[in-house]
């Protein structure tokens, strides 16, 4: 199969079209088997109680919204370095749910924080990283809508992306970094010292959230080339 | 020898094409003038064949530097006649000396403004400081859009003075003109057709 | 007329440092001809620093906590007044395309402008910063310290801005979608730069905080004038 082929829009526009529903199909099922995981199998924590089961959103939410970023400023590279138009409508199909995911995961942790530390938000390292990059997705979007060219906002917005990257290491590590007030990694790949039915539940939920991503972005991408392609012969045979 | 040379060249900007499968080739000695009517694109295929901007199809083949003159004059209001004309040719590279500075400005009609501040230049004015550019700087190839814009009739013939010496040394020029201009160009190259 | 038939001169190949100098000199020449920018972003930085006290009581303790913070959040709205016109005045009138096209290599010219920016607007803030700190009431060493801390952190701050001016030449929302885009490229300077006061004044040392803030310069320094060249090449297209 020529694999760029699938380069072009209109005919990425189909396969979008076909792949989604199984990515949310996926997303429905890891979701449910996440959650049950999560809330019925696992057991109420020593010290928290009930309220530390927010982490199986909080914490796949926080992972996606740096992947979801480093994905995006792939995105970037490739649209800067070989000036394609779909490698661009992905970054801008993936900047909103990669800013909801970063939402959610300060929301939650906030939801988390207040009775455990006694406080909705404090200043520390990895949760002023995470609002950073909110702001940088909206950054993103705002760049990328604010020319009335759409090819020079793609370009912009990939540059900001690229810019942006460094962030992410600073998030990751900001917990080894500094003493804080947050709590360090739990799960990395060299085991866990968490019960097993928790690691299950973040887990599936991560693959869940991602499934979701996915199939979002696939979504959103159809839309995107619809408008960007609205005077071509291709999209005119749609209607 | 110096050379301009442009194939295949196509031009997108948002949903408007500009122009397709434009091709052309300007030997030593000879210029090119670009017509058309107002948004048929030839600004930016000038813009193209300077380096400014990528044109989505097509190559450029050029031997020789390049000089590029835009609509906007490249003039800063704080700067001196003077000083404009020294910064815009070092910028390019171009050792001159002050007297060939002086002499340049002079014979482009600025000696009495040499080191007024630009803002006090009218815009024909601030124009002739591109003439005396073009008197100095040594680059074979020379891409203009609408140079003669806002020159008097004095100005437009030393214009075309300074283009006639230019191509007797063998050099290049790629002008969007509507003028007629006293050296007939070699070729013509209408957009927007 | 005759114009006289004389050899041309000669064009010398472009070169970094050519281009350096040629855009720092010019641009210092232009600033101190409009001396009114520099002016009003020292004149900001001075007032909003010297509002803070009278806004939040004159309780020392209180003051000399938030100094170096309140300093550095006025350094970085400082910024905000002056990068816009970084690159906005040339892209208007037509300077940034003959600097494109240039022999001069770009980021040579670029680094030219960005020092010339810092040292009209950053470095005055810098030498400042020690007589804002006495209104704080910050002892002579968290001084010291709060104003090597600038002298690190304004010319990154200089150059993540200017990467941001050139990706916002033209853009609908000007000087607030820059500040949008600058802000959270900030942050991680001023945590380390205000930090590094604060690890003074509270008897730790400052050198973790210094030695991240001279890294970031250095990476910076060496990334950051070619993404602001991607920028304007993307602007100019």
């Amino acid at each position: 199969m020529n694999f760029y082929y699938f380069s072009s829009p209109s005919s990425f526009y189909r396969l979008a079209g076909a792949m989604a529903p199984y990515f949310f199909a996926a997303a429905i099922v890891t979701g449910i088997a996440g959650m049950y995981a999560g809330f019925v199998v696992a057991p109420t924590d020593a010290q928290q109680g009930e309220v530390y089961r927010v982490i199986f959103i909080h914490v796949p939410a926080a992972w996606m919204s740096m992947l979801i970023y480093f994905v995006m400023a792939c995105y970037g590279g490739i649209c800067l370095t070989f000036n394609t138009r779909l490698a661009a409508m992905m970054a801008r199909a993936l900047a909103p749910t990669g800013a909801m995911f970063t939402f959610v995961a300060l929301w939650t942790g906030a939801f988390w924080g207040r009775p455990t530390w006694g406080t909705y938000w404090v200043w520390d390292a990895r949760l002023t990283s995470e609002l950073v990059l909110l702001f940088l997705y909206l950054g993103f979007i705002a760049l990328a809508n604010a020319f009335e060219d759409p090819r020079r906002g793609d370009r912009a917005a990939a540059l900001l992306a690229l810019i942006g990257l460094v962030n992410l290491p600073i998030i990751y590590f900001s917990v080894q970094w500094w003493n804080t007030l947050h709590q360090g990694s739990s799960v990395s790949f060299k085991g866990t010292s968490m019960h097993v039915a928790m690691l299950w539940s973040m887990l599936l939920m991560a693959i869940c959230f991602w499934m979701y991503a996915i199939g979002a972005a696939l979504v959103r991408v159809r839309t995107i080339i619809l408008e960007r392609e609205r005077r071509t012969q291709w999209v005119r045979n749609l209607t | 020898m110096s050379l301009i040379e442009g194939r295949g060249l196509a031009c997108t900007r948002g949903f408007a094409t500009l122009f397709r499968d434009v091709s052309f080739r300007v030997g030593a000695g000879e210029w090119l003038a670009v017509r058309g009517p107002n948004g048929s694109g030839k600004t930016t295929l000038l813009r193209c064949a300077a380096g400014l901007s990528r044109a989505d199809k097509g190559e450029f083949t050029r031997e020789g530097a390049l000089l590029y003159g835009g609509h906007l004059p490249g003039i800063k209001d704080d700067l001196t006649t003077q000083e404009n004309l020294e910064g815009a040719l070092s910028l390019r590279g171009v050792d001159v000396e002050a007297s060939a500075v002086a002499d340049a400005l002079a014979r482009a009609g600025l000696e009495r403004r040499r080191h007024l501040p630009a803002r006090r230049l009218s815009a024909g004015q601030r124009r002739r400081i591109g003439l005396a550019r073009l008197m100095l700087d040594p680059a074979p190839i020379w891409v203009l859009d609408e140079p003669l814009t806002a020159l008097d009739d004095e100005g437009q013939q030393l214009f075309a003075h300074l283009l006639s010496r230019h191509l007797d040394r063998g050099g290049v020029a790629l002008l969007a003109t509507h003028h007629d201009l006293a050296p007939r160009p070699a070729r013509e190259l209408r957009m927007g057709a | 007329m005759s114009v006289a038939a004389s050899s041309l001169p000669l064009a010398r190949p472009g070169s970094f440092a050519a281009g350096f100098a040629w855009a720092f000199s010019r641009d210092l020449t232009l600033s101190m001809r409009h001396p009114g920018e520099t002016l009003l972003v020292v004149a900001f930085f001075v007032l909003v620093a010297t509002l803070f006290p009278l806004g939040v009581g004159a309780d020392p303790q209180l003051l000399a906590r938030i100094g170096p913070g309140v300093i550095w959040v006025c350094a970085l709205l400082a910024a905000f007044l002056s990068l816009p016109a970084l690159f906005a005045g040339d892209y208007t009138d037509g300077c940034l395309e003959q600097m494109m096209l240039s022999p001069h290599p770009m980021p040579g010219w670029a680094s030219g402008k960005i020092a010339a920016h810092w040292v009209a607007s950053g470095l005055p803030l810098t030498v400042l910063s020690p007589l804002l700190g006495l209104q704080y009431g910050l002892d002579a060493g968290t001084l010291g310290t709060l104003a090597v801390a600038l002298l690190l952190g304004t010319p990154i701050l200089s150059l993540l801005g200017a990467a941001c001016s050139a990706l916002t030449l033209g853009a609908r929302g000007g000087g607030v979608l820059l500040a949008l885009l600058a802000l959270p490229l900030f942050v991680p300077v001023l945590i380390f730069g205000a930090g590094a006061a604060d690890a003074q004044a509270a008897g730790l040392s400052p050198a973790p905080h210094l030695s991240l803030l001279g890294a970031g310069l250095i990476l910076a320094v060496m990334g950051l004038p070619f993404a602001a060249c991607t920028a304007i090449r993307i602007a100019l297209d």
